[in-house]
């Protein structure tokens, strides 16, 4: 009926194409899609699945529908920057024609590209799902009162919450995140940048006690952890936290190395986990295994920590320090120090008896072989016996586990 | 003045129709009223204006050209709440007009309240698809709306710059009396003014054509930096005009159009009705009969009419009918202009006859 110029909604389309590199996401989806049965597990909480409907009608050239969509979307969460942008994109389009995703003139151009950037995360985690059949290969094993693990994909902008079922990792919900402004692997204070290890959350602070800023409140973790402090990074208060009262969420590099999430979903997560101590891996790009490399990869890892403890409790003092690798330090300890006293030690034992329990595996994510062990170490021998938590470094050294650092966890 | 182009275009366009759908027929006396109420205006005596019009109003009070202009003084008094009841209630009382939509539009966006306006635009339109001035303001409310959803995207405050397109208020309705001595292409009175300024002349909003769809992506392209290839130019588009002509009587109907035109530029009100099918849609709630006596009155005023038609296009609708749309111009005393009307012509008889008129493609 109106005369209304509707321009194509092709070049958004194909921003968003290009920016999603479509073809490196085709594989998982299609091995998530041939398990059929659980498919629906996904809790699609957020605006993604609406931001999807409004992209599919651009891509289709129907603007309309897709500012109503949008409309729809900036009903439910007001604050949405991202959804104003499009809006804004969609109402332009009726008189001038679209060329991008954010066509405000004279707007700053860093925040138009940190818009255009969470539309790309949270379009492509939405098209890319993890596989229902697989696990995050740093989950190797979680201990009985670990109930949840929390793995973040910097890369992805997005945090996997999965929960412990008999031992296994079950995906239980994702949820958009940002993190630090300059990007990943946190040396120093002020660097801002999202630390990247193996971490677990170490207390809850309330909205009542923060600004503002931090929304709906804040999780801290354990940064700088042992072996941070072992390669020298420094700095600390990273968190996971909300966002600020008029702010739906931030772009996907946005904070100070902090892991930022929407409030409805910093509670949602909160709700989860129950004020626990739960293991927070950061990764800038999680690999995800098949349950049999994912069993694989553990009973080797297993088998190799098993050997470490029966040959501990040999008393054959060579064979165990044959698990440690030349470059180990246990706090101020180097490999020869560690080895005189274990000598020195082992020699006057009739017998040791080396007991391991509530172990945790987690691989670290990063390029180096490494894999962070936690239990409960029961030491006895006939002269001296001891509890203690333990927590491990194990690197692999030609094809061989070795422990690079160990200390009380 | 450039900007008068704009808004006298689809005023005078509308002419004809509006009059028709109106049946606004003003007494010499009190047009005078409203006449002088506008000079008062011209003159920047708007409180003047206003107590002029409101004496015409006391006698005439439904009559919607004088409380039209009411609404304009009052919007030019600043008298926004009141402005906009005046033309709430005319959009009210007469629906078919555009122009109290167009200006309540204008009011409201004023007021920031672009959905309303929206709203009250698409009414205008709605009433007359072709209407050039409404879709020039939509489309501002469509980029004033972006602006601020770009704000709220970006955290911006643009609400200061004053570069955006202004939305134009229509000063006039259709049916006022001729002007004497007022050059065509001059009817723009009322000074500019900082609410309703008048922009420059901009081409009126076009329809292009819808583009082809994708192809629905099975599987998604590489990823690589190529772009897909463009689709293909519509070649849907282009063998229409030519093949959807075949087998039509386009000659017989132009030369209907244009006898229809010529009736009624020479005033020939009998041979002008006679265009008119019995089963003709006549404009509003009037009889046919009214509706006759009212155009043999419009023509029948003192002074020429000229009516030319130009570029008649001609499609099939239906097995006995066509439609013929054309370029109408027209000129009378005092007004002047060019407009797209469609005809929904009738086989009788071996003559072509007018079942519908309507301005707009």
């Amino acid at each position: 009926m109106t005369a209304m110029r509707y321009f194509s909604g092709r070049a958004v389309a194909r921003v968003l194409r290009n920016a999603l590199c479509l073809s490196s996401l085709i594989v998982p989806l299609a091995i998530g899609s041939g398990q059929s049965g659980d498919a629906v597990r996904y809790s699609d909480s957020g605006p993604e699945p609406m931001l999807e409907q409004v992209f599919r009608q651009i891509e289709r050239n129907k603007l309309g529908l897709a500012l109503e969509q949008v409309d729809a979307l900036l009903q439910i969460w007001p604050n949405f920057r991202l959804g104003h942008l499009i809006r804004g994109d969609l109402l332009m389009a009726r008189s001038s024609a679209l060329t991008t995703i954010g066509n405000a003139p004279n707007a700053p151009e860093e925040r138009l590209a940190d818009l255009r950037d969470e539309a790309v995360a949270r379009i492509r985690a939405y098209r890319d799902k993890p596989p229902v059949d697989r696990v995050p290969r740093y989950l190797l094993q979680l201990q009985a009162s670990q109930r949840h693990a929390v793995v973040v994909d910097t890369r992805r902008s997005r945090l996997y919450l999965y929960e412990n079922v008999a031992g296994q990792p079950r995906f239980i919900a994702d949820y958009y995140v940002s993190h630090g402004r300059l990007g990943i692997e946190k040396m120093r204070e002020g660097d801002k940048k999202t630390p990247l290890g193996v971490y677990q959350v170490t207390g809850f602070l309330p909205p009542e006690r923060l600004t503002d800023f931090y929304g709906a409140g804040a999780l801290p973790i354990n940064y700088p952890n042992a072996w941070d402090r072992r390669q020298g990074r420094k700095g600390h208060g990273i968190w996971l936290h909300g966002t600020p009262s008029d702010t739906f969420s931030r772009p996907p590099r946005a904070s100070d190395g902090c892991v930022v999430l929407a409030n409805s979903d910093f509670l949602a997560l909160n709700n989860h986990l129950q004020g626990a101590s739960v293991p927070v891996i950061i990764s800038d790009s999680v690999e995800w295994l098949s349950l049999d490399d994912w069993q694989s990869e553990r009973s080797e890892f297993n088998k190799a920590h098993e050997q470490w403890r029966s040959d501990w409790e040999s008393r054959d003092v060579e064979r165990f320090l044959s698990h440690y690798s030349a470059r180990f330090s246990a706090g101020k300890k180097d490999l020869a120090a560690f080895a005189a006293q274990k000598r020195a030690v082992n020699a006057g034992k009739k017998w040791i008896k080396v007991g391991v329990d509530k172990l945790s595996t987690f691989r670290n994510p990063g390029r180096e072989d490494l894999v962070v062990v936690t239990f409960e170490q029961d030491y006895r021998s006939d002269n001296l016996s001891n509890r203690m938590i333990k927590q491990q470094y194990w690197q692999r050294e030609d094809g061989r586990w070795r422990i690079v650092f160990e200390g009380e966890g | 003045m450039a900007s008068s182009t704009r808004f006298r275009l689809p005023l005078a366009s509308r002419l004809a129709a509006a009059l028709i759908m109106l049946g606004v027929s003003l007494q010499p006396a009190f047009a005078n009223s409203v006449q002088e109420a506008e000079k008062l205006l011209r003159q920047k005596q708007p409180q003047q204006a206003l107590e002029q019009i409101d004496l015409f109003l006391a006698k005439v009070p439904r009559d919607p050209q004088g409380r039209f202009f009411k609404g304009l003084i009052l919007t030019e008094l600043g008298r926004v709440p009141e402005a906009t009841s005046v033309f709430q209630k005319l959009t009210e009382d007469y629906p078919e007009l555009p122009e109290p939509y167009n200006n309540l539009a204008v009011l409201y966006a004023q007021q920031k309240q672009f959905d309303k306006a929206k709203t009250a635009l698409e009414m205008a339109i709605r009433t007359h698809p072709s209407y050039a001035v409404a879709h020039e303001n939509l489309g501002d409310i469509y980029a004033r709306m972006a602006t601020q959803a770009y704000d709220r995207a970006l955290q911006l405050d643009s609400s200061n710059i004053g570069a955006q397109s202004k939305l134009n208020l229509i000063r006039e309705m259709v049916g006022n009396t001729p002007r004497s001595g007022s050059k065509p292409g001059s009817t723009s009175t009322l000074a500019a003014t900082p609410p309703a300024t008048v922009a420059a002349v901009t081409p009126p909003v076009a329809v292009t054509p819808p583009k082809p769809p994708e192809p629905a992506k099975t599987a998604p392209p590489a990823a690589t930096a190529t772009e897909t290839p463009a689709a293909p130019p519509s070649a849907a588009a282009a063998i229409s005009p030519a093949d959807g002509a075949a087998g039509l009587p386009v000659a017989d109907i132009t030369r209907t159009v244009e006898g229809w035109a010529a009736a009624w530029a020479r005033k020939d009100v009998n041979a002008y009705l006679a265009h008119y099918d019995s089963s003709f849609e006549v404009p509003g709630k009037k009889s046919r009969k009214a509706w006759e006596a009212e155009r043999r009155a419009r023509i029948d005023k003192p002074g020429a009419i000229e009516v030319r038609v130009e570029n008649v296009q001609v499609s099939r609708d239906g097995a006995d009918r066509v439609k013929a749309s054309f370029r109408q111009h027209y000129k009378a005393v005092g007004l002047k202009s060019s407009t797209t009307k469609t005809l929904l012509l009738v086989s009788r008889d071996g003559r072509w006859l007018i079942q519908r008129e309507r301005v707009g493609g």
